[in-house]
């Protein structure tokens, strides 16, 4: 604060900036400008090298791809890899919906009734820790529905970290204001409509982002265990397969494309919780010094 | 509209009694023990006294937050135990809700749209002086401000009686009279009732009409003061020879308290 009030204070822009502050300001612009520059530069410097390594070794393309092979798999291939993402990717979203819905439902449930939570809550843990390849092939069994199949396993990963965020958010309301509401009586439903969602809304949108994640990983470990038949295939599926034709340079393009889909996931739900925080949360404020 | 001048004090009808309140926490800790207490219509009462000797518990107690042990408390027809307004030791605003929205809330709880209440809530900013941030959020503003907010909260319902729990006691000195001095100006607008809570003497004095200093261990009442300046005082009550007087005699009682529960 004083320091952002020296920098405007009565003597204006012109007055002198003594060498720390200078320096500090000339450190945050060359930090601006790293943050993009830097990663690009490694990633460059690692498909050169990756290049470089495949031509001078004179390696063969079904063992290691060279980068241009990769990027010539990715734009013939396309339309396959391009579908095969449509596919993983509604299974992953469709997943996060239900883990949202699910997760936040089973929260608020818990939060208004503390039998139901004591009753229930060790098996949403034991679901959780118990992993999900070992509990797809069961899945699979009893559910004659791939799509389905495949939902519930994504479910079951994703789940978990917006049930557990969600509760610790509804039980963290200031309690001062928890008596102001009990002062004013107010309804079960009003505080809960209007003290503790709220309250509970930074912790949600934690617990969304790494659902986002694990509901790819769940949609991407449901396909490797249900396989292909009926419903086409996925970008795991198209891995798999690929492996199998020794078509290592189509393994590497949806590799990357599953890692894009991770990484908009990310960008996306992060997006999101910046705009539904920004105006008062303290996570979204931007520190003045 | 201006409320009716105050009666002199002990001519003013009581709107609650206290009878021999005692709270016993579990571990058999005493937090009060016999408190008896009526507060007329229109009192600026300081509950005075070190940490420990149950001024908060009283204002739980009187807030409805916590059943009394034995003893009971009495609200006569006039005043339910409902209409009261809060200002707790934080300011205890909502962080996603607007000055206006955290405003409305006492009104939003009891099923009134921010519409019909409008005017209210502008009036009530007015009188705090923050209607050019009705439009801010919490962390926008500074401690002073928001302790700002949160006593015009208190009062847009026109309560009769309002609690407050030291609520400048985080506030650093400069910031503390200021708002001293606005809210005797408040309360007189809005002719209220007050409960203070505070561990400063010189608060006290300023702010007060009856000054009940409590003991600790266990919390009870020792004594019971009455600053007869009338209002409205200012600044320069602060700086006069009765002021200093009363400090002293406050100062006095507070310390034969102390040495009560030592």
């Amino acid at each position: 604060m004083s320091l952002t009030n020296a920098e405007h204070g009565p003597a204006g822009a012109s007055a002198p900036v003594d060498l720390e502050e200078s320096r500090r300001h000339r450190r945050q612009s060359v930090e601006k400008i790293a943050r993009w520059t830097l990663p690009a530069f490694v990633l460059l410097a690692m498909l050169f090298l990756w290049d470089r390594i495949v031509v001078w070794n004179e390696i063969p393309h079904y063992i290691l791809p060279s980068p241009g092979n990769v990027w010539e798999s990715l734009t013939t291939d396309w339309p396959i890899l391009f579908d095969a993402a449509l596919l993983t990717g509604r299974v992953t979203l469709m997943a996060l919906a239900l883990a949202v819905i699910g997760g936040a439902g089973l929260a608020i449930l818990f939060n208004q009734s503390r039998m139901i939570e004591m009753s229930f809550y060790p098996y949403a843990v034991i679901l959780q820790v118990t992993p999900v390849v070992s509990i797809a092939p069961l899945i699979f069994i009893y559910v004659s529905s791939k799509t389905v199949g495949m939902l519930l396993c994504a479910w079951i990963v994703a789940f978990f970290p917006v049930l557990s965020s969600t509760t610790l958010g509804l039980n963290s309301v200031d309690h001062n204001l928890r008596d102001l509401f009990r002062i004013y009586g107010a309804s079960r439903w009003q505080r809960l409509w209007m003290l503790q969602l709220p309250s509970a809304l930074p912790y949600f949108l934690g617990g969304l982002k790494i659902a986002g994640g694990l509901s790819l990983i769940g949609a991407v470990v449901a396909e490797l265990v249900a396989g292909t038949g009926g419903v086409g295939a996925g970008l795991a599926f198209r891995i798999q397969e690929a492996g199998y034709r020794l078509n290592i340079a189509r393994m590497f393009a949806a590799l990357g494309l599953v890692a894009m889909m991770g990484v908009m996931i990310f960008a996306a739900l992060s997006l999101f919780s910046h705009f539904m925080l920004r105006k008062w949360h303290e996570s979204a404020l931007k520190r003045e010094t | 509209m201006p409320p009716a001048p105050l009666p002199p004090l002990g001519q003013r009808p009581e709107i609650l009694r206290m009878e021999g309140v005692n709270k016993t926490f579990r571990g058999n800790v005493v937090a009060l023990n016999g408190m008896t207490l009526g507060v007329g219509q229109g009192d600026f009462i300081s509950l005075l006294g070190p940490s420990g000797c149950g001024k908060s518990t009283a204002l739980r107690l009187i807030a409805g937050l916590m059943q009394p042990t034995t003893g009971r408390i009495r609200w006569t027809e006039a005043q339910s135990q409902g209409d009261l307004g809060v200002v707790f030791q934080e300011p205890t605003l909502m962080p996603w809700a607007t000055v206006a929205q955290n405003v409305w809330l006492p009104f939003r709880l009891r099923g009134e749209s921010y519409a019909s209440v409008r005017d209210r809530v502008e009036e009530v900013l007015k009188l705090v002086g923050l209607e050019k941030f009705r439009a801010a959020y919490p962390r926008e503003l500074s401690g002073g401000m928001k302790m700002r907010v949160s006593i015009a909260r208190a009062m847009v319902t026109r309560p009769k009686l309002i609690l407050m729990d030291e609520p400048f006691a985080a506030l650093d000195e400069i910031t503390r009279f200021k708002l001293n001095n606005d809210l005797l100006e408040m309360k007189a607008a809005i002719g209220c009732t007050v409960i203070f809570v505070t561990h400063s003497v010189f608060e006290s004095v300023f702010l007060s009409d009856r000054i009940v200093v409590m003991a600790a261990r266990p919390g009870r009442v020792s004594a019971e003061l009455t600053v007869d300046a009338p209002y409205p005082r200012h600044e320069d009550f602060r700086t006069s020879a009765e002021y200093a007087a009363r400090c002293r005699a406050a100062s006095d009682a507070l310390h034969t308290a102390m040495e009560l529960a030592a």
